[in-house]
């Protein structure tokens, strides 16, 4: 099961991901990633926008007094020198040897200034940015997650964001010096002698025609050293995340198979990407190498013939070289600038990708009258709390689109799983869907916690929909609960309190007491305070779920959605959980999905759903004395418990 | 988070141990310098034979000059873009090349680390090692070793050359290393601590990051994706404070670097003036040893620059050997005795002690705990400080017999299982497999020995084909199709591409009984002299489960089996039943045996409360 088939039909078909897997775009799409880009770049420095100025005035300030170093040393040879072995004057030198000082600490300061600046104003922006990222994709449809793949949502946070992290920590300056050196000494060398001037001038045109290949060609290499190094995330973090499924079949050989045919691809690019700024790099030195030697010559031939004094020659030839030197700092500030730009590129279309189970626009509230005055849900404690929502399917149409095969195969053809849903749940009801493995159950339970969207109709909660109450109403008040007992790094109370974050140490105490989960808590080697490990691989996949289900407990919403949550219990267990679901869900919707009928024996109505359709609906009571399809299950499930 | 515990090594050791990966580089690395040098130079050369052009054929107007010497302009200019290029080219792929095969080994190296180390490490702090970390060691070894050469080449150089021009001014000039270094150590120091930072802090955010990704469901459906982002920023902010604090000590480092070469050239402005007053120094010299100074200055800067990504690198590379000096604690024999290489034959009278029956897998005695430091204990917490999970368990299996292993949550069940393919290993007693400690099996044997079915069954990346026939490369079309068919899992035919069809996480999302009858089916048709199934019904409804158990009923007929189960229904498939209670084996028998004799067995299989109604 995966994404909706509502995901291709957004918007122009380059939004969001969609150029992700390629690397040679056409020329119209570059500029329209290129533009998202610097839109989403521009976004992020608005708010740095004096600290921005205040850098760049520094980085002016760093550079005039570096350049003024050496011109300063010129003069003081030329005119701070001569009087003291003309006649002793030692006033002029130290004149100047006071202005290099100053110059000198000015140059100290302002890199300083700068440098420590720019850190700043860079890891704001990375700051924000892994901010804006994190969230969006917690925001994203779980179909966006299911087809990117988690390995690829960690390497855009990763990796990518590390490149950019990458551009401000290393020669943004160099940028700004070269720019001022080239303005500075283009004008000195003009007005020294514009025909010499000329032909440096004329230098810029190879050297524009081989900026612009560089920059189409790094383009390419870099979206192809992004795409290459997210694959290989991709396949290290599957790979240890069921390492001892691994490791029990074997798969190590053919895992570095395939890793190392990956890394091979990163490094690979990598090593292209590093051949093309091989050639820029060189290519910069050569043209400057030959305008060296053109102007040597061409220059030497107009002294000869008495057209150009030596010495303006001579100090022609001495700007040249500084000339030339920063536009070789700048080849390689570009190239961590591509680096950043592609990584840049990849987030700007995770950004752009719109949560298709959005935020309401108009966000409606939900009629205050269902938990008990004085009770808001969330503070509520489990037990018998509010009286639950009324929630209803009203004609709803839904299907998975299968996920597109990796490499860019056409997609199946669709199926819905839904045809034509319709559901009435009084408030305060527990109903059990029951039915064979695809008849839908799991899609309707997440419909109801609005995973997705339906494609026709809508599920409405005590008569609103689902898509018109803004993300925190609806997370409060419908709770799903599945078999993926999921754990995170932390501690069992942690975990626990993931139900609500606010609950105290007794609640979760009591929580764990509840569902028989506090004896086997109360053993583990530091009691509620063990760290569960990587993933919960400390516990037994029967704890997790009994961890999971905790939460439930201690959430105590509205409506919830047990999808599976007691399949790995032991039955003393289960029953325990029973108990204290029959409390917990005293005064609340609940739908239960089990295979074990010993789950749905506490619903007050159980529903056989096959192929998207109720065939059967009523009490189980009523159902086991009848003929259909559930008196059949009860059957056999009773007869394979003898 | 401080930098390094007391006891490690100094970081520069580490990047030093990292030297055999550059070792298939050299004559790339040797060349990059050779080349790196000739290109300086050229760089030097160059102004050189420009000043001889303006002083000479100009100066003399002597045009038949001109142009032999503008063409060695050209020559010069020419051959500098190119051993510049060279330099480039090399270092890309050598150095690409490299961290490959560094990142290959720790990726080898991982996946041969016991599932209890993974259990104990952040998942992201493997991740940022095995990616920024490298990066760092692929930079430094790039741009910085060959630059600390070259920058190191020139300074003495040009010491050289100024001690030749005048050699008191020259010793005062190259005196400046003396504070240069002392202010390179300080900064040193400070800034290892907040590199080895700010590398753990990307770790711990990689974590934050590859938990969300994974769990964006429960998140999603608990509602607490402003509390998984409130911990994202809160990590994201503490790694800003640190890389803010690192700026501004590069800031004030780089600065401080500007200042000494450029203050050490005002000095000699004025000494050297004096010195000319005073006839001990030509005004020619002292401008010839002013010009030759001003070439210190980038050296030194870019010392500053070396010198952090160095120290970057050096931090880098000792998370990176924290791993790699991980031993793998589970390992096979240490030499294979030749004698012990034939299993079969070791059996009579051996670990069985005189019984009758053929036992094929033996637990003798086991005991487990789980080592008592949730931290990265790695190969130190060997001996389980923790709450044993097994203490004492002794049960046997016999050749071709099915036993089933029952008992409440958290008994231990899956702990014993994977305690036969060794997937964690006893902390006393032994697992015997055919008459073998399964110590003594190499590994990849052991693991083709015993099969292993999961609970929650990992699919790889890959066709349903390559996922089921991975424990039998060999196996025919039809055996696929039997093996399939057995665990009910034929399904897989009407996928989109068929068996073809690419499954796991980047493939097609499959529901959770699909995935476990898909693992079931590969777990039967690797054909495993010893199969261990931990609960391999749990995720089926009932329809399916009944015909799995009945296809399993004569796969499992002739196989030595272990199989986890808390149900009747897969109790079913047993000869015999062991009730695991409190560590050991409380009982073993048939069903109705334990059914009637154990009322813990009983309370555990029986549904009364549901079953009255």
């Amino acid at each position: 099961m995966t994404a909706p088939v509502t995901a291709p039909a957004r918007g122009p078909s380059w939004r969001g991901i969609a150029a992700e897997k390629v690397d040679d775009v056409p020329a119209s799409l570059a500029v329209l990633l290129r533009r998202r880009s610097r839109g989403l770049l521009v976004d992020l420095l608005r708010p740095h926008r004096r600290a921005v100025g205040w850098t760049g005035a520094a980085i002016v300030v760093a550079s005039l007094a570096s350049l003024a170093g050496p011109w300063l040393v010129g003069i003081a040879i030329d005119s701070g020198l001569p009087p003291i072995v003309a006649s002793g004057d030692g006033a002029p030198l130290a004149w100047i040897a006071a202005a290099f000082s100053v110059t000198v600490v000015v140059q100290a300061v302002a890199t300083r200034a700068f440098v420590t600046m720019t850190g700043r104003v860079g890891q704001g922006v990375v700051l924000e940015l892994r901010r804006r990222v994190f969230w969006h994709m917690l925001r994203l449809p779980v179909s966006f997650h299911e087809s990117y793949t988690s390995g690829r949502v960690i390497s855009r946070q990763t990796s990518d964001i590390e490149a950019i992290s990458a551009l401000f920590e290393e020669g943004l300056d160099s940028l700004v010096s070269a720019v001022l050196t080239l303005l500075l000494v283009g004008t000195g060398m003009l007005l020294l002698d514009w025909r010499l001037a000329l032909v440096v001038l004329a230098a810029f045109i190879p050297l524009a025609l081989l900026a612009g290949w560089f920059r189409g060609q790094s383009e390419i290499a870099y979206r192809r050293i992004r795409e290459a190094n997210s694959l290989v995330i991709v396949h290290f973090v599957e790979t240890f995340g069921g390492l001892r499924a691994v490791q029990a079949f074997r798969r190590e050989e053919r895992n570095e198979e395939i890793f190392d045919e990956l890394s091979g691809d990163y490094a690979r690019a990598s090593a292209w990407s590093s051949r093309l700024n091989a050639l820029f790099a060189s290519g910069i030195t050569l043209v400057a190498n030959l305008v060296i030697a053109a102007v040597l010559i061409y220059g030497g031939v107009l002294v000869i013939d008495g057209d150009l004094r030596v010495g303006v020659l001579a100090s022609f030839l001495l700007y040249l070289q500084r000339f030339f030197d920063p536009l070789q700092d700048v080849s390689q500030f570009y190239n961590s600038f591509q680096g950043a730009a592609s990584a840049l590129e990849k987030l700007s279309g995770i950004l752009e990708e719109e949560p298709s189970v959005a935020e309401p626009a108009t966000p409606c509230q939900l009629p205050a009258v269902s938990p008990l005055p004085g009770e808001s849900p969330a503070a509520t404690t489990p037990g018998p709390g509010g009286a639950g929502r009324r929630v209803r399917f009203e004609s709803v149409r839904f299907g998975y689109r299968p996920a597109q095969q990796a490499d860019g195969e056409p997609p199946a053809p669709a199926g819905m799983v839904l045809p034509d849903f319709r559901l009435d749940i009084p408030a305060g009801q527990t109903v059990a869907l029951v039915g064979e493995t695809g008849a839908g159950k799991t899609t309707v339970a997440r419909l109801m916690a609005r995973f997705y969207d339906p494609l026709a109709g809508r599920v409405t909660l005590d008569g609103v929909d689902l898509r018109e109450l803004p993300d925190a109403v609806l997370r409060e008040e419908v709770v799903l609960i599945t078999q993926e007992s999921f754990l995170f790094e932390g501690t069992v109370a942690d975990n626990i309190r993931l139900g609500r974050p606010a609950a105290t140490d007794a609640e979760v105490a009591a929580a764990a007491r509840a569902i028989g989960a506090h004896d086997f808590i109360v053993a583990l080697p530091a009691g509620y305070a063990t760290g569960v490990g990587k993933r919960g691989g400390r516990l037994s996949a029967g704890q997790r779920q009994l961890i999971s289900f905790a939460r439930a407990f201690i959430a105590a919403p509205g409506v919830l959605v047990l999808d599976e949550a007691t399949a790995l219990l032991d039955i003393p267990t289960e029953r325990l959980v029973q108990a204290a679901l029959r409390t917990v869900l005293h005064g609340r919707t609940a739908v239960i999905i089990a295979h074990r009928l010993s789950t749905v024996a506490i619903a007050d109505r159980v529903l056989v759903l096959r192929a998207g359709e109720i065939i059967e609906d009523g009490s189980p009571a009523e159902l086991i004395g009848g003929d259909g399809e559930y008196a059949d299950l009860h059957a056999r499930w009773a007869a394979s418990l003898a | 988070m401080r930098g390094d515990a007391p006891a490690q090594p100094p970081a520069v050791a580490a990047l030093w141990r990292l030297r055999p990966y550059l070792r298939p580089y050299r004559l790339q690395l040797a060349s990059m310098l050779a080349c790196a040098l000739g290109a300086e130079g050229a760089a030097i050369v160059i102004p050189l034979l420009a000043k001889s052009v303006v002083d000479g054929a100009i100066a003399h107007h002597d045009k038949s000059q001109l142009l032999p010497l503008g063409l060695a302009a050209i020559g010069l200019g020419v051959a500098e873009a190119a051993l510049s290029l060279i330099r480039r080219w090399v270092q890309g792929s050598a150095v690409a090349g490299m961290e490959k095969s560094l990142r290959d080994d720790l990726y080898a190296h991982l996946q041969r680390l016991e599932p209890e180390f993974h259990d104990g490490w952040q998942s992201g702090q493997l991740l940022s090692r095995a990616t920024s970390d490298l990066s760092s060691v692929r930079r430094f070894a790039g741009f910085g070793l060959v630059f600390l050469i070259t920058t190191i080449a020139t300074f003495l150089a040009v010491v050289v050359l100024l001690i030749q021009l005048n050699w008191w001014m020259g010793l005062a000039t190259g005196a400046m290393i003396t504070p240069v270094l002392i202010y390179c150590t300080r900064f040193e120091r400070r800034y290892k601590v907040l590199a080895r930072r700010v590398q753990d802090q990307e770790g711990d955010l990689a974590t934050l990051i590859e938990e969300a990704a994974a769990g964006v469901r429960v998140l999603k459906a608990l509602g607490r994706a402003p509390e998984a982002a409130a911990r994202h920023t809160a990590q994201a902010r503490a790694m800003y404070r640190t890389k803010v604090t690192m700026a501004e000590l590069l800031g004030a480092f780089w600065s401080v670097l500007d200042l000494i070469p450029n203050a050490a050239i005002a000095l000699i402005l004025v000494l050297g003036a004096v010195a000319v007053t005073g006839h001990a120094l030509t005004l020619g010299g002292l401008v010839a040893f002013i010009t030759l100074a001003l070439q210190l200055v980038w050296p030194i800067e870019a010392l500053g620059y070396i010198l952090a990504s160095g120290e970057e690198a050096a931090s880098a590379a000792q998370r990176v050997l924290e791993i790699m000096d991980t031993r793998p604690s589970i390992t096979g024999p240490p030499a294979p005795a030749a004698g012990a290489a034939s299993p079969a034959q070791l059996a009579p009278g051996g670990p069985g002690r005189g019984r009758a029956r053929d036992d094929y897998v033996i637990f003798d005695q086991v005991s487990f705990a789980y080592p008592g430091h949730p931290a990265a204990a790695g190969a130190a917490g060997r001996e389980g400080g923790g709450e044993p999970v097994l203490r004492g368990v002794s049960v046997a299996v016999a050749r071709g017999e099915t036993l089933v292993v029952t008992g409440a949550t958290g008994s231990g069940k899956t702990t014993l299982l994977q305690l036969v393919p060794r997937l964690a290993d006893v902390t006393g007693g032994r697992v015997l497999v055919d008459g073998r400690d399964v110590r003594d099996y190499p590994l990849a044997e052991l693991r083709t020995v015993v099969g292993f079915g999961f609970e929650e069954a990992t699919l790889f990346s890959a066709s349903v084909r390559e996922n089921v026939t991975f424990g039998a490369p060999g196996a025919s079309e039809e055996e696929v199709e039997a093996a399939l068919s057995a665990a009910q899992a034929r399904f897989a035919y009407d996928l989109p591409w068929g068996l073809d069809t690419r499954i796991g996480e980047q493939g097609m999302a499959l529901s959770g009984g699909q995935r476990q009858r898909v693992a079931l089916a590969r777990a039967i048709l690797a054909r495993p002299a010893v199969l261990v199934l931990d609960d391999p019904l749990s995720a089926l409804d009932v329809h399916t489960e009944e015909r799995v158990t009945q296809a399993l009923k004569s796969v499992l007929a002739g196989t030595t089996a272990l199989v986890v189960a808390h149900r009747p229904s897969t109790v079913a498939l047993a000869d015999r039943v062991a009730l695991l209670d409190g560590g050991v084996i409380a009982a073993v028998g048939s069903h109705r045996e334990l059914l009637a004799s154990q009322p813990r067995y009983a309370s555990l299989m029986t549904m009364e409360e549901v079953a009255a109604r």
